[in-house]
Protein backbone atom coordinates (compact mmCIF):
# COMPACT_ATOMS: atom_id res chain seq x y z
CA UNK A 1 0.00 0.00 0.00
CA UNK A 2 2.42 2.69 -1.11
CA UNK A 3 0.58 5.90 -1.49
CA UNK A 4 1.95 9.22 -2.67
CA UNK A 5 -1.15 10.96 -1.50
CA UNK A 6 -0.18 12.70 1.76
CA UNK A 7 -3.58 12.15 3.25
CA UNK A 8 -3.07 8.45 2.71
CA UNK A 9 -6.53 8.10 1.25
CA UNK A 10 -7.63 8.39 -2.34
CA UNK A 11 -11.01 9.61 -3.43
CA UNK A 12 -13.20 7.12 -5.19
CA UNK A 13 -15.30 8.01 -8.19
CA UNK A 14 -18.95 7.04 -8.35
CA UNK A 15 -18.06 4.35 -10.87
CA UNK A 16 -15.40 2.84 -8.65
CA UNK A 17 -17.93 2.84 -5.85
CA UNK A 18 -20.45 1.05 -8.02
CA UNK A 19 -17.92 -1.54 -9.18
CA UNK A 20 -16.95 -2.21 -5.57
CA UNK A 21 -20.59 -2.68 -4.63
CA UNK A 22 -21.11 -5.02 -7.57
CA UNK A 23 -18.05 -7.02 -6.54
CA UNK A 24 -19.63 -7.73 -3.18
CA UNK A 25 -22.80 -9.12 -4.73
CA UNK A 26 -21.99 -12.81 -5.13
CA UNK A 27 -24.98 -13.72 -7.26
CA UNK A 28 -24.36 -10.83 -9.64
CA UNK A 29 -20.66 -11.74 -9.96
CA UNK A 30 -21.60 -15.37 -10.61
CA UNK A 31 -23.93 -14.10 -13.32
CA UNK A 32 -21.14 -11.98 -14.78
CA UNK A 33 -18.70 -14.91 -14.88
CA UNK A 34 -21.27 -17.27 -16.39
CA UNK A 35 -22.15 -14.71 -19.04
CA UNK A 36 -18.49 -14.04 -19.84
CA UNK A 37 -17.95 -17.79 -20.14
CA UNK A 38 -20.88 -18.16 -22.55
CA UNK A 39 -19.72 -15.22 -24.68
CA UNK A 40 -16.13 -16.49 -24.89
CA UNK A 41 -17.32 -19.98 -25.85
CA UNK A 42 -19.63 -18.48 -28.48
CA UNK A 43 -16.83 -16.37 -29.96
CA UNK A 44 -14.37 -19.28 -30.08
CA UNK A 45 -16.86 -21.91 -31.26
CA UNK A 46 -15.58 -22.31 -34.84
CA UNK A 47 -12.14 -23.23 -33.45
CA UNK A 48 -12.98 -25.22 -30.35
CA UNK A 49 -16.16 -27.08 -31.31
CA UNK A 50 -15.45 -30.80 -30.80
CA UNK A 51 -17.26 -31.92 -33.96
CA UNK A 52 -18.53 -30.50 -37.22
CA UNK A 53 -21.84 -28.69 -37.08
CA UNK A 54 -23.48 -30.36 -40.06
CA UNK A 55 -21.87 -33.75 -40.56
CA UNK A 56 -24.48 -36.41 -39.99
CA UNK A 57 -23.65 -39.89 -38.79
CA UNK A 58 -26.91 -41.59 -39.49
CA UNK A 59 -25.59 -45.02 -38.44
CA UNK A 60 -24.73 -43.52 -35.06
CA UNK A 61 -28.22 -42.14 -34.44
CA UNK A 62 -29.22 -40.57 -31.16
CA UNK A 63 -26.96 -41.79 -28.39
CA UNK A 64 -27.09 -40.76 -24.75
CA UNK A 65 -24.37 -38.53 -23.26
CA UNK A 66 -21.05 -40.36 -22.96
CA UNK A 67 -17.33 -39.66 -22.81
CA UNK A 68 -17.02 -38.93 -26.54
CA UNK A 69 -20.22 -36.92 -26.87
CA UNK A 70 -20.69 -35.11 -23.56
CA UNK A 71 -24.23 -33.99 -24.35
CA UNK A 72 -25.09 -37.00 -26.56
CA UNK A 73 -26.05 -36.84 -30.22
CA UNK A 74 -29.30 -36.05 -32.03
CA UNK A 75 -31.29 -38.37 -34.27
CA UNK A 76 -28.99 -37.61 -37.21
CA UNK A 77 -25.93 -38.49 -35.15
CA UNK A 78 -24.83 -34.87 -34.83
CA UNK A 79 -22.98 -33.91 -31.65
CA UNK A 80 -25.40 -31.98 -29.41
CA UNK A 81 -22.69 -30.00 -27.60
CA UNK A 82 -21.45 -28.67 -30.93
CA UNK A 83 -24.95 -27.73 -31.99
CA UNK A 84 -25.62 -25.96 -28.69
CA UNK A 85 -22.38 -24.02 -29.10
CA UNK A 86 -23.33 -22.88 -32.60
CA UNK A 87 -26.92 -22.20 -31.54
CA UNK A 88 -25.61 -20.06 -28.70
CA UNK A 89 -23.81 -17.84 -31.22
CA UNK A 90 -27.16 -17.05 -32.84
CA UNK A 91 -29.10 -16.68 -29.59
CA UNK A 92 -26.51 -14.40 -28.02
CA UNK A 93 -26.11 -12.41 -31.24
CA UNK A 94 -29.85 -11.80 -31.40
CA UNK A 95 -29.79 -10.75 -27.75
CA UNK A 96 -26.94 -8.29 -28.18
CA UNK A 97 -27.73 -6.89 -31.63
CA UNK A 98 -31.47 -6.42 -31.08
CA UNK A 99 -30.71 -4.74 -27.75
CA UNK A 100 -28.22 -2.48 -29.54
CA UNK A 101 -30.92 -1.48 -32.04
CA UNK A 102 -33.32 -0.76 -29.16
CA UNK A 103 -30.57 1.18 -27.40
CA UNK A 104 -29.83 3.48 -30.32
CA UNK A 105 -33.47 4.28 -31.10
CA UNK A 106 -34.51 4.55 -27.44
CA UNK A 107 -31.65 6.77 -26.31
CA UNK A 108 -31.95 9.12 -29.28
CA UNK A 109 -35.72 9.37 -29.01
CA UNK A 110 -35.73 9.86 -25.24
CA UNK A 111 -32.82 12.29 -25.24
CA UNK A 112 -34.29 14.45 -28.00
CA UNK A 113 -37.76 14.47 -26.40
CA UNK A 114 -36.43 15.29 -22.95
CA UNK A 115 -33.91 17.85 -24.18
CA UNK A 116 -36.20 19.84 -26.46
CA UNK A 117 -39.17 19.49 -24.11
CA UNK A 118 -42.43 21.35 -24.57
CA UNK A 119 -44.75 20.37 -27.36
CA UNK A 120 -42.19 18.20 -29.19
CA UNK A 121 -41.75 16.20 -26.02
CA UNK A 122 -45.50 15.82 -25.58
CA UNK A 123 -45.98 14.58 -29.15
CA UNK A 124 -43.02 12.21 -29.02
CA UNK A 125 -44.07 10.67 -25.72
CA UNK A 126 -47.68 10.37 -26.89
CA UNK A 127 -46.38 8.27 -29.78
CA UNK A 128 -44.51 6.09 -27.28
CA UNK A 129 -47.70 5.73 -25.22
CA UNK A 130 -49.71 4.59 -28.23
CA UNK A 131 -47.03 2.12 -29.32
CA UNK A 132 -46.87 0.84 -25.77
CA UNK A 133 -50.49 -0.22 -25.90
CA UNK A 134 -49.89 -2.40 -28.98
CA UNK A 135 -49.50 -6.13 -28.50
CA UNK A 136 -45.98 -6.43 -29.84
CA UNK A 137 -45.51 -10.14 -29.73
CA UNK A 138 -48.28 -10.34 -32.28
CA UNK A 139 -46.78 -7.60 -34.39
CA UNK A 140 -43.40 -9.28 -34.55
CA UNK A 141 -45.08 -12.48 -35.74
CA UNK A 142 -46.95 -10.41 -38.31
CA UNK A 143 -43.69 -8.82 -39.51
CA UNK A 144 -42.01 -12.21 -39.77
CA UNK A 145 -44.92 -13.55 -41.83
CA UNK A 146 -45.14 -10.56 -44.15
CA UNK A 147 -41.45 -10.01 -44.82
CA UNK A 148 -40.17 -13.56 -44.62
CA UNK A 149 -38.28 -15.16 -41.77
CA UNK A 150 -34.85 -13.63 -42.09
CA UNK A 151 -32.49 -13.28 -39.17
CA UNK A 152 -31.77 -9.65 -40.03
CA UNK A 153 -35.45 -8.81 -39.83
CA UNK A 154 -35.62 -10.58 -36.48
CA UNK A 155 -32.91 -8.27 -35.10
CA UNK A 156 -34.71 -5.21 -36.43
CA UNK A 157 -38.22 -6.26 -35.45
CA UNK A 158 -37.28 -7.11 -31.88
CA UNK A 159 -35.09 -4.02 -31.58
CA UNK A 160 -37.89 -1.83 -32.87
CA UNK A 161 -40.29 -2.98 -30.14
CA UNK A 162 -37.89 -2.96 -27.21
CA UNK A 163 -36.85 0.70 -27.46
CA UNK A 164 -39.97 2.13 -25.83
CA UNK A 165 -39.01 1.59 -22.20
CA UNK A 166 -35.51 2.83 -22.96
CA UNK A 167 -36.96 6.04 -24.43
CA UNK A 168 -39.06 6.61 -21.32
CA UNK A 169 -36.19 6.05 -18.92
CA UNK A 170 -33.81 8.29 -20.87
CA UNK A 171 -36.36 11.08 -21.23
CA UNK A 172 -37.05 11.13 -17.50
CA UNK A 173 -33.35 11.34 -16.70
CA UNK A 174 -32.72 14.04 -19.29
CA UNK A 175 -35.58 16.16 -17.97
CA UNK A 176 -34.06 16.00 -14.50
CA UNK A 177 -30.53 16.73 -15.75
CA UNK A 178 -31.58 19.71 -17.81
CA UNK A 179 -32.38 21.65 -14.65
CA UNK A 180 -28.86 21.34 -13.31
CA UNK A 181 -26.33 24.17 -13.27
CA UNK A 182 -23.60 22.48 -15.26
CA UNK A 183 -25.90 22.14 -18.25
CA UNK A 184 -26.80 25.82 -17.98
CA UNK A 185 -23.10 26.58 -17.82
CA UNK A 186 -22.53 24.54 -20.98
CA UNK A 187 -25.26 26.50 -22.75
CA UNK A 188 -23.75 29.79 -21.58
CA UNK A 189 -20.28 29.01 -22.90
CA UNK A 190 -21.88 28.35 -26.28
CA UNK A 191 -21.70 24.59 -26.78
CA UNK A 192 -23.97 23.29 -29.53
CA UNK A 193 -26.97 21.15 -28.60
CA UNK A 194 -25.36 18.01 -29.96
CA UNK A 195 -22.21 18.67 -27.98
CA UNK A 196 -24.25 19.09 -24.82
CA UNK A 197 -26.24 15.90 -25.43
CA UNK A 198 -23.18 13.92 -26.42
CA UNK A 199 -20.64 15.20 -23.89
CA UNK A 200 -22.75 16.04 -20.86
CA UNK A 201 -26.11 14.38 -20.96
CA UNK A 202 -25.37 10.89 -22.24
CA UNK A 203 -22.40 10.21 -19.93
CA UNK A 204 -24.58 11.19 -16.98
CA UNK A 205 -27.39 8.80 -17.80
CA UNK A 206 -25.13 5.82 -18.49
CA UNK A 207 -26.02 4.10 -15.21
CA UNK A 208 -29.73 3.51 -15.81
CA UNK A 209 -28.99 2.71 -19.45
CA UNK A 210 -26.51 -0.03 -18.52
CA UNK A 211 -28.96 -1.52 -16.04
CA UNK A 212 -31.73 -1.53 -18.58
CA UNK A 213 -29.46 -3.10 -21.23
CA UNK A 214 -28.70 -6.07 -18.98
CA UNK A 215 -32.40 -6.56 -18.35
CA UNK A 216 -33.36 -6.17 -22.03
CA UNK A 217 -30.93 -8.78 -23.34
CA UNK A 218 -32.62 -11.70 -21.55
CA UNK A 219 -36.10 -10.61 -22.57
CA UNK A 220 -34.94 -10.32 -26.19
CA UNK A 221 -33.32 -13.76 -26.06
CA UNK A 222 -36.52 -15.15 -24.61
CA UNK A 223 -38.52 -13.56 -27.42
CA UNK A 224 -36.23 -15.05 -30.05
CA UNK A 225 -36.43 -18.49 -28.46
CA UNK A 226 -40.21 -18.18 -28.27
CA UNK A 227 -40.48 -17.33 -31.98
CA UNK A 228 -37.99 -20.00 -33.02
CA UNK A 229 -39.85 -22.53 -30.94
CA UNK A 230 -43.04 -21.73 -32.87
CA UNK A 231 -41.09 -22.04 -36.13
CA UNK A 232 -41.47 -18.34 -36.85
CA UNK A 233 -37.97 -17.21 -35.89
CA UNK A 234 -34.58 -18.64 -36.84
CA UNK A 235 -34.88 -21.08 -39.76
CA UNK A 236 -32.80 -24.22 -40.32
CA UNK A 237 -30.01 -24.88 -41.26
CA UNK A 238 -29.24 -22.01 -38.88
CA UNK A 239 -29.87 -22.90 -35.29
CA UNK A 240 -30.58 -21.27 -31.98
CA UNK A 241 -31.34 -22.50 -28.50
CA UNK A 242 -35.06 -21.99 -29.06
CA UNK A 243 -34.95 -24.09 -32.22
CA UNK A 244 -32.94 -26.84 -30.51
CA UNK A 245 -35.52 -26.92 -27.71
CA UNK A 246 -38.33 -27.28 -30.23
CA UNK A 247 -36.49 -30.22 -31.87
CA UNK A 248 -35.89 -31.65 -28.43
CA UNK A 249 -39.60 -31.56 -27.66
CA UNK A 250 -40.39 -33.69 -30.71
CA UNK A 251 -38.21 -36.55 -29.52
CA UNK A 252 -38.19 -36.02 -25.76
CA UNK A 253 -39.95 -39.29 -25.05
CA UNK A 254 -37.09 -41.41 -26.40
CA UNK A 255 -34.19 -38.95 -26.12
CA UNK A 256 -34.86 -36.55 -23.23
CA UNK A 257 -31.31 -35.15 -23.29
CA UNK A 258 -32.08 -33.43 -26.60
CA UNK A 259 -34.58 -31.26 -24.68
CA UNK A 260 -32.84 -30.99 -21.31
CA UNK A 261 -29.40 -29.74 -22.36
CA UNK A 262 -30.47 -26.88 -24.65
CA UNK A 263 -33.13 -25.94 -22.08
CA UNK A 264 -30.60 -25.94 -19.26
CA UNK A 265 -28.15 -23.78 -21.20
CA UNK A 266 -30.85 -21.24 -22.12
CA UNK A 267 -32.17 -21.09 -18.54
CA UNK A 268 -28.69 -20.66 -17.05
CA UNK A 269 -27.94 -17.80 -19.43
CA UNK A 270 -31.23 -16.06 -18.62
CA UNK A 271 -30.53 -16.58 -14.92
CA UNK A 272 -27.06 -15.08 -15.25
CA UNK A 273 -28.34 -12.03 -17.10
CA UNK A 274 -31.20 -11.41 -14.66
CA UNK A 275 -28.95 -11.69 -11.60
CA UNK A 276 -26.37 -9.42 -13.21
CA UNK A 277 -29.07 -6.90 -14.08
CA UNK A 278 -30.46 -6.90 -10.54
CA UNK A 279 -26.96 -6.57 -9.12
CA UNK A 280 -26.09 -3.69 -11.43
CA UNK A 281 -29.29 -1.91 -10.47
CA UNK A 282 -28.43 -2.20 -6.81
CA UNK A 283 -24.83 -1.14 -7.45
CA UNK A 284 -25.47 1.84 -9.72
CA UNK A 285 -28.57 3.13 -8.04
CA UNK A 286 -28.51 2.26 -4.35
CA UNK A 287 -31.72 4.21 -3.80
CA UNK A 288 -33.79 2.05 -6.13
CA UNK A 289 -35.82 -0.47 -4.23
CA UNK A 290 -35.49 -4.18 -4.81
CA UNK A 291 -38.88 -4.82 -6.32
CA UNK B 1 -63.53 8.68 -11.60
CA UNK B 2 -66.06 8.74 -14.42
CA UNK B 3 -63.95 11.31 -16.24
CA UNK B 4 -60.96 9.02 -15.90
CA UNK B 5 -62.85 6.06 -17.34
CA UNK B 6 -64.18 8.09 -20.27
CA UNK B 7 -60.74 9.55 -20.90
CA UNK B 8 -59.15 6.09 -20.96
CA UNK B 9 -61.82 4.75 -23.30
CA UNK B 10 -61.35 7.68 -25.66
CA UNK B 11 -57.61 7.08 -25.53
CA UNK B 12 -58.09 3.47 -26.60
CA UNK B 13 -59.88 4.41 -29.82
CA UNK B 14 -56.91 5.96 -31.69
CA UNK B 15 -54.78 3.04 -30.53
CA UNK B 16 -57.26 0.62 -32.05
CA UNK B 17 -57.40 2.57 -35.30
CA UNK B 18 -53.60 2.54 -35.47
CA UNK B 19 -53.59 -1.22 -34.89
CA UNK B 20 -56.16 -1.89 -37.59
CA UNK B 21 -54.59 0.41 -40.18
CA UNK B 22 -51.04 -0.77 -39.47
CA UNK B 23 -52.07 -4.42 -39.71
CA UNK B 24 -54.03 -3.79 -42.88
CA UNK B 25 -51.19 -1.90 -44.58
CA UNK B 26 -48.58 -4.42 -43.47
CA UNK B 27 -50.55 -7.30 -44.94
CA UNK B 28 -51.01 -5.37 -48.20
CA UNK B 29 -47.26 -4.75 -48.29
CA UNK B 30 -46.57 -8.48 -48.27
CA UNK B 31 -44.69 -9.40 -51.43
CA UNK B 32 -46.90 -10.90 -54.16
CA UNK B 33 -50.67 -10.96 -54.44
CA UNK B 34 -52.68 -13.23 -52.19
CA UNK B 35 -53.37 -15.69 -55.02
CA UNK B 36 -49.85 -15.90 -56.47
CA UNK B 37 -49.10 -19.13 -54.69
CA UNK B 38 -52.08 -20.95 -56.18
CA UNK B 39 -51.77 -22.62 -59.56
CA UNK B 40 -52.35 -20.20 -62.42
CA UNK B 41 -55.96 -19.06 -62.47
CA UNK B 42 -57.82 -17.68 -65.46
CA UNK B 43 -58.31 -13.90 -65.62
CA UNK B 44 -62.02 -14.43 -65.07
CA UNK B 45 -61.52 -16.42 -61.89
CA UNK B 46 -58.92 -13.93 -60.67
CA UNK B 47 -61.41 -11.14 -61.28
CA UNK B 48 -64.05 -13.02 -59.29
CA UNK B 49 -61.59 -13.71 -56.47
CA UNK B 50 -60.56 -10.06 -56.32
CA UNK B 51 -64.20 -9.15 -56.19
CA UNK B 52 -64.94 -11.60 -53.41
CA UNK B 53 -62.08 -10.34 -51.28
CA UNK B 54 -62.80 -6.71 -52.19
CA UNK B 55 -59.35 -6.13 -53.72
CA UNK B 56 -60.46 -3.93 -56.63
CA UNK B 57 -61.48 -0.89 -54.64
CA UNK B 58 -58.91 1.82 -53.87
CA UNK B 59 -56.90 1.07 -50.73
CA UNK B 60 -58.48 3.71 -48.42
CA UNK B 61 -61.92 2.43 -49.39
CA UNK B 62 -60.89 -1.18 -48.70
CA UNK B 63 -59.62 -0.11 -45.29
CA UNK B 64 -62.85 1.76 -44.59
CA UNK B 65 -64.94 -1.26 -45.63
CA UNK B 66 -62.79 -3.51 -43.47
CA UNK B 67 -63.20 -1.31 -40.40
CA UNK B 68 -66.97 -1.00 -40.84
CA UNK B 69 -67.06 -4.80 -41.22
CA UNK B 70 -65.22 -5.21 -37.92
CA UNK B 71 -67.66 -2.89 -36.15
CA UNK B 72 -70.41 -5.25 -37.29
CA UNK B 73 -68.34 -8.21 -36.10
CA UNK B 74 -67.36 -9.39 -39.60
CA UNK B 75 -63.65 -10.03 -40.12
CA UNK B 76 -64.07 -11.29 -43.69
CA UNK B 77 -63.50 -14.73 -45.20
CA UNK B 78 -60.38 -16.83 -44.67
CA UNK B 79 -57.98 -16.97 -47.65
CA UNK B 80 -56.99 -20.56 -47.06
CA UNK B 81 -60.34 -22.02 -46.11
CA UNK B 82 -62.76 -20.06 -48.32
CA UNK B 83 -65.80 -21.73 -46.82
CA UNK B 84 -65.02 -20.52 -43.30
CA UNK B 85 -65.06 -16.96 -42.10
CA UNK B 86 -62.50 -15.49 -39.76
CA UNK B 87 -65.27 -14.57 -37.32
CA UNK B 88 -66.37 -18.21 -37.23
CA UNK B 89 -62.84 -19.40 -36.41
CA UNK B 90 -62.51 -16.79 -33.68
CA UNK B 91 -65.86 -17.89 -32.25
CA UNK B 92 -64.71 -21.53 -32.09
CA UNK B 93 -61.28 -20.85 -30.64
CA UNK B 94 -61.96 -18.02 -28.25
CA UNK B 95 -63.94 -19.85 -25.53
CA UNK B 96 -61.21 -22.47 -25.28
CA UNK B 97 -58.45 -19.88 -25.04
CA UNK B 98 -60.41 -17.95 -22.44
CA UNK B 99 -60.97 -21.07 -20.37
CA UNK B 100 -57.26 -21.88 -20.52
CA UNK B 101 -56.30 -18.30 -19.61
CA UNK B 102 -58.80 -18.33 -16.75
CA UNK B 103 -57.40 -21.49 -15.18
CA UNK B 104 -53.87 -20.23 -15.72
CA UNK B 105 -54.72 -16.96 -13.99
CA UNK B 106 -56.25 -18.89 -11.12
CA UNK B 107 -53.06 -20.92 -10.75
CA UNK B 108 -50.94 -17.77 -10.97
CA UNK B 109 -52.95 -15.85 -8.37
CA UNK B 110 -53.27 -18.73 -5.90
CA UNK B 111 -49.62 -19.74 -5.99
CA UNK B 112 -48.25 -16.24 -6.49
CA UNK B 113 -50.13 -14.49 -3.69
CA UNK B 114 -49.58 -17.33 -1.24
CA UNK B 115 -45.84 -17.46 -1.95
CA UNK B 116 -45.55 -13.67 -1.79
CA UNK B 117 -47.39 -13.51 1.55
CA UNK B 118 -45.31 -16.31 3.04
CA UNK B 119 -42.15 -14.49 1.97
CA UNK B 120 -43.28 -11.06 3.18
CA UNK B 121 -44.29 -12.23 6.66
CA UNK B 122 -40.71 -13.15 7.54
CA UNK B 123 -38.43 -11.26 5.16
CA UNK B 124 -34.77 -12.26 4.81
CA UNK B 125 -35.25 -15.68 6.34
CA UNK B 126 -35.42 -19.08 4.69
CA UNK B 127 -39.18 -18.57 4.50
CA UNK B 128 -38.44 -15.62 2.21
CA UNK B 129 -35.46 -16.93 0.22
CA UNK B 130 -36.89 -20.31 -0.76
CA UNK B 131 -40.13 -19.10 -2.44
CA UNK B 132 -38.32 -16.15 -4.04
CA UNK B 133 -35.61 -18.39 -5.49
CA UNK B 134 -38.27 -20.68 -6.89
CA UNK B 135 -39.95 -17.59 -8.34
CA UNK B 136 -36.70 -16.60 -10.04
CA UNK B 137 -36.55 -20.06 -11.61
CA UNK B 138 -40.15 -19.61 -12.76
CA UNK B 139 -39.24 -16.33 -14.44
CA UNK B 140 -36.14 -17.71 -16.14
CA UNK B 141 -37.78 -20.91 -17.33
CA UNK B 142 -39.83 -20.06 -20.42
CA UNK B 143 -43.19 -21.76 -20.92
CA UNK B 144 -42.00 -23.64 -24.00
CA UNK B 145 -39.46 -25.33 -21.76
CA UNK B 146 -41.58 -25.66 -18.63
CA UNK B 147 -44.45 -27.29 -20.59
CA UNK B 148 -42.47 -30.11 -22.21
CA UNK B 149 -40.58 -30.81 -18.99
CA UNK B 150 -43.84 -31.10 -17.04
CA UNK B 151 -45.21 -33.38 -19.77
CA UNK B 152 -42.06 -35.49 -19.62
CA UNK B 153 -42.22 -35.87 -15.83
CA UNK B 154 -45.96 -36.11 -15.09
CA UNK B 155 -47.25 -37.33 -18.43
CA UNK B 156 -44.65 -39.74 -19.74
CA UNK B 157 -42.51 -40.92 -16.83
CA UNK B 158 -45.02 -40.93 -13.97
CA UNK B 159 -48.10 -41.31 -16.21
CA UNK B 160 -50.20 -39.26 -13.78
CA UNK B 161 -51.73 -36.86 -16.28
CA UNK B 162 -52.63 -36.84 -19.99
CA UNK B 163 -49.95 -35.32 -22.25
CA UNK B 164 -52.27 -33.42 -24.60
CA UNK B 165 -55.84 -32.57 -25.50
CA UNK B 166 -58.45 -30.33 -23.96
CA UNK B 167 -61.56 -31.78 -22.36
CA UNK B 168 -61.06 -35.28 -23.81
CA UNK B 169 -59.87 -37.03 -20.68
CA UNK B 170 -59.92 -36.25 -16.98
CA UNK B 171 -57.21 -33.92 -15.82
CA UNK B 172 -55.96 -32.89 -19.25
CA UNK B 173 -56.47 -29.24 -18.36
CA UNK B 174 -54.11 -29.32 -15.39
CA UNK B 175 -50.73 -29.31 -17.12
CA UNK B 176 -51.59 -26.58 -19.67
CA UNK B 177 -52.96 -24.33 -16.91
CA UNK B 178 -49.87 -24.80 -14.74
CA UNK B 179 -47.52 -24.29 -17.70
CA UNK B 180 -49.19 -21.06 -18.74
CA UNK B 181 -49.66 -19.79 -15.19
CA UNK B 182 -46.22 -20.52 -13.72
CA UNK B 183 -44.36 -17.49 -15.09
CA UNK B 184 -47.10 -15.18 -13.87
CA UNK B 185 -47.22 -16.91 -10.51
CA UNK B 186 -43.55 -16.01 -10.19
CA UNK B 187 -44.08 -12.35 -11.08
CA UNK B 188 -47.12 -12.10 -8.81
CA UNK B 189 -45.14 -13.62 -5.93
CA UNK B 190 -42.46 -10.96 -6.32
CA UNK B 191 -45.00 -8.16 -6.63
CA UNK B 192 -47.01 -9.37 -3.62
CA UNK B 193 -43.89 -9.59 -1.51
CA UNK B 194 -42.79 -6.08 -2.49
CA UNK B 195 -46.24 -4.58 -1.99
CA UNK B 196 -46.79 -6.29 1.36
CA UNK B 197 -43.37 -5.30 2.70
CA UNK B 198 -44.11 -1.69 1.90
CA UNK B 199 -47.55 -1.73 3.50
CA UNK B 200 -46.36 -3.64 6.57
CA UNK B 201 -43.84 -0.89 7.32
CA UNK B 202 -46.52 1.79 7.53
CA UNK B 203 -47.79 3.50 10.65
CA UNK B 204 -51.31 2.15 10.64
CA UNK B 205 -49.99 -1.38 10.68
CA UNK B 206 -47.81 -0.50 13.66
CA UNK B 207 -50.89 0.91 15.34
CA UNK B 208 -52.77 -2.31 14.66
CA UNK B 209 -49.90 -4.31 16.12
CA UNK B 210 -49.78 -2.02 19.15
CA UNK B 211 -53.47 -2.63 19.69
CA UNK B 212 -52.53 -6.27 20.01
CA UNK B 213 -54.37 -7.58 16.98
CA UNK B 214 -53.28 -11.06 15.91
CA UNK B 215 -50.93 -11.18 12.91
CA UNK B 216 -53.56 -12.99 10.88
CA UNK B 217 -56.08 -10.17 11.27
CA UNK B 218 -53.47 -7.54 10.48
CA UNK B 219 -52.38 -9.29 7.31
CA UNK B 220 -55.77 -10.20 5.93
CA UNK B 221 -57.92 -7.32 7.16
CA UNK B 222 -55.54 -4.39 7.02
CA UNK B 223 -52.50 -5.01 4.87
CA UNK B 224 -53.72 -7.19 2.03
CA UNK B 225 -55.79 -4.60 0.16
CA UNK B 226 -52.94 -2.13 -0.12
CA UNK B 227 -50.31 -4.78 -0.56
CA UNK B 228 -52.00 -6.31 -3.56
CA UNK B 229 -52.16 -3.04 -5.53
CA UNK B 230 -49.05 -3.80 -7.58
CA UNK B 231 -50.61 -7.17 -8.45
CA UNK B 232 -53.79 -5.49 -9.69
CA UNK B 233 -51.82 -3.14 -11.95
CA UNK B 234 -49.96 -6.16 -13.26
CA UNK B 235 -53.16 -8.03 -14.20
CA UNK B 236 -53.67 -6.15 -17.48
CA UNK B 237 -50.18 -6.88 -18.86
CA UNK B 238 -50.45 -10.39 -17.41
CA UNK B 239 -53.59 -11.14 -19.39
CA UNK B 240 -51.89 -9.81 -22.52
CA UNK B 241 -49.01 -12.15 -21.72
CA UNK B 242 -51.36 -15.07 -21.10
CA UNK B 243 -52.94 -14.57 -24.51
CA UNK B 244 -49.60 -14.61 -26.35
CA UNK B 245 -48.45 -17.42 -24.06
CA UNK B 246 -51.45 -19.39 -25.31
CA UNK B 247 -49.69 -19.60 -28.73
CA UNK B 248 -47.03 -21.84 -27.23
CA UNK B 249 -49.12 -23.75 -24.71
CA UNK B 250 -51.88 -24.53 -27.20
CA UNK B 251 -49.25 -25.72 -29.67
CA UNK B 252 -47.50 -27.95 -27.12
CA UNK B 253 -50.69 -29.50 -25.75
CA UNK B 254 -52.60 -29.51 -29.07
CA UNK B 255 -55.44 -27.41 -27.75
CA UNK B 256 -57.78 -26.14 -30.49
CA UNK B 257 -57.87 -22.55 -29.24
CA UNK B 258 -57.36 -19.19 -30.86
CA UNK B 259 -53.63 -19.18 -30.17
CA UNK B 260 -53.08 -22.32 -32.20
CA UNK B 261 -55.26 -20.98 -35.02
CA UNK B 262 -53.07 -17.90 -35.04
CA UNK B 263 -49.81 -19.84 -35.24
CA UNK B 264 -51.23 -22.07 -37.97
CA UNK B 265 -52.46 -19.04 -39.92
CA UNK B 266 -48.98 -17.55 -39.64
CA UNK B 267 -47.54 -20.78 -41.04
CA UNK B 268 -50.07 -21.02 -43.87
CA UNK B 269 -49.78 -17.32 -44.67
CA UNK B 270 -53.53 -17.08 -44.37
CA UNK B 271 -53.47 -13.29 -44.60
CA UNK B 272 -57.07 -12.49 -43.71
CA UNK B 273 -56.95 -14.88 -40.78
CA UNK B 274 -53.72 -13.31 -39.47
CA UNK B 275 -55.16 -9.85 -39.96
CA UNK B 276 -58.39 -10.75 -38.19
CA UNK B 277 -56.79 -12.49 -35.24
CA UNK B 278 -54.12 -9.81 -34.84
CA UNK B 279 -56.76 -7.13 -34.61
CA UNK B 280 -58.92 -9.25 -32.36
CA UNK B 281 -56.06 -10.02 -29.98
CA UNK B 282 -55.14 -6.33 -29.93
CA UNK B 283 -58.68 -5.38 -29.04
CA UNK B 284 -58.71 -7.90 -26.20
CA UNK B 285 -55.39 -6.73 -24.83
CA UNK B 286 -56.31 -3.06 -24.99
CA UNK B 287 -59.61 -3.87 -23.30
CA UNK B 288 -58.01 -5.78 -20.43
CA UNK B 289 -55.40 -3.06 -19.92
CA UNK B 290 -58.26 -0.59 -19.66
CA UNK B 291 -60.07 -2.71 -17.08
CA UNK B 292 -57.00 -3.22 -14.94
CA UNK B 293 -56.21 0.53 -15.02
CA UNK B 294 -59.72 1.30 -13.88
CA UNK B 295 -59.63 -1.27 -11.06
CA UNK B 296 -56.25 0.04 -9.92
CA UNK B 297 -57.57 3.61 -9.91
CA UNK B 298 -60.62 2.48 -7.96
CA UNK B 299 -58.55 0.69 -5.33
CA UNK B 300 -56.08 3.51 -4.91
CA UNK B 301 -57.59 6.99 -4.85
CA UNK B 302 -54.12 8.51 -4.70
CA UNK B 303 -53.21 7.17 -8.14
CA UNK B 304 -52.74 9.99 -10.61
CA UNK B 305 -55.71 10.08 -12.96
CA UNK B 306 -54.35 10.74 -16.44
CA UNK B 307 -57.37 12.81 -17.51
CA UNK B 308 -56.84 15.40 -14.83
CA UNK B 309 -53.18 15.96 -15.68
Amino acid sequence: MSSLDPSGEQGRSLWQDAIARLGQNRLAMLGLYLLAFMVIIALLTPWIAPYSYETQQLDLGAIAPNARHWFGTDTFGRDLLTRIMYGGRVSLAVGFIATAVALVIGVLWGAVAGYIGGRTDAVMMRIVDILYALPFMIFIILLMVVFGRSILLLFLAIGCVEWLTMARIVRGQVLALKQQEFIEAAVVIGLSHWQIIYRHIIPNILGPIIVYITLTIPSVMLLEAFLSFLGLGIQPPQSSWGLLISYGVETMEEYPWLLLFPGLVLSITLFALNFLGDGLRDALDPKASKD
Amino acid sequence: MLRFIIYRILQAIPVLLVVISATFILIRMAPGGPFDAEKAVSPYVLEKLNERYNLNAPLPEQLFDYISGIIKGDFGPSFKFPTRSVTEMIATGLPITFELAFYAMLVALLIGITAGLVAAIRPNTAQDYVPMSVAMIGICMPSFLMGPILVLIFGIWLEWLPVSGWGYSAGDKILPAITLGSTYAAYIARLTRGGMLEVLSQDYIRTARAKGLPTRTIIFKHALKGGLLPVVSFLGPAIAGLLSGSFVVETIFQIPGLGRFYVQAAFNRDYTMIMGTTIFFSMLIIFFNLISDIIAAYLNPRIKLGGEG
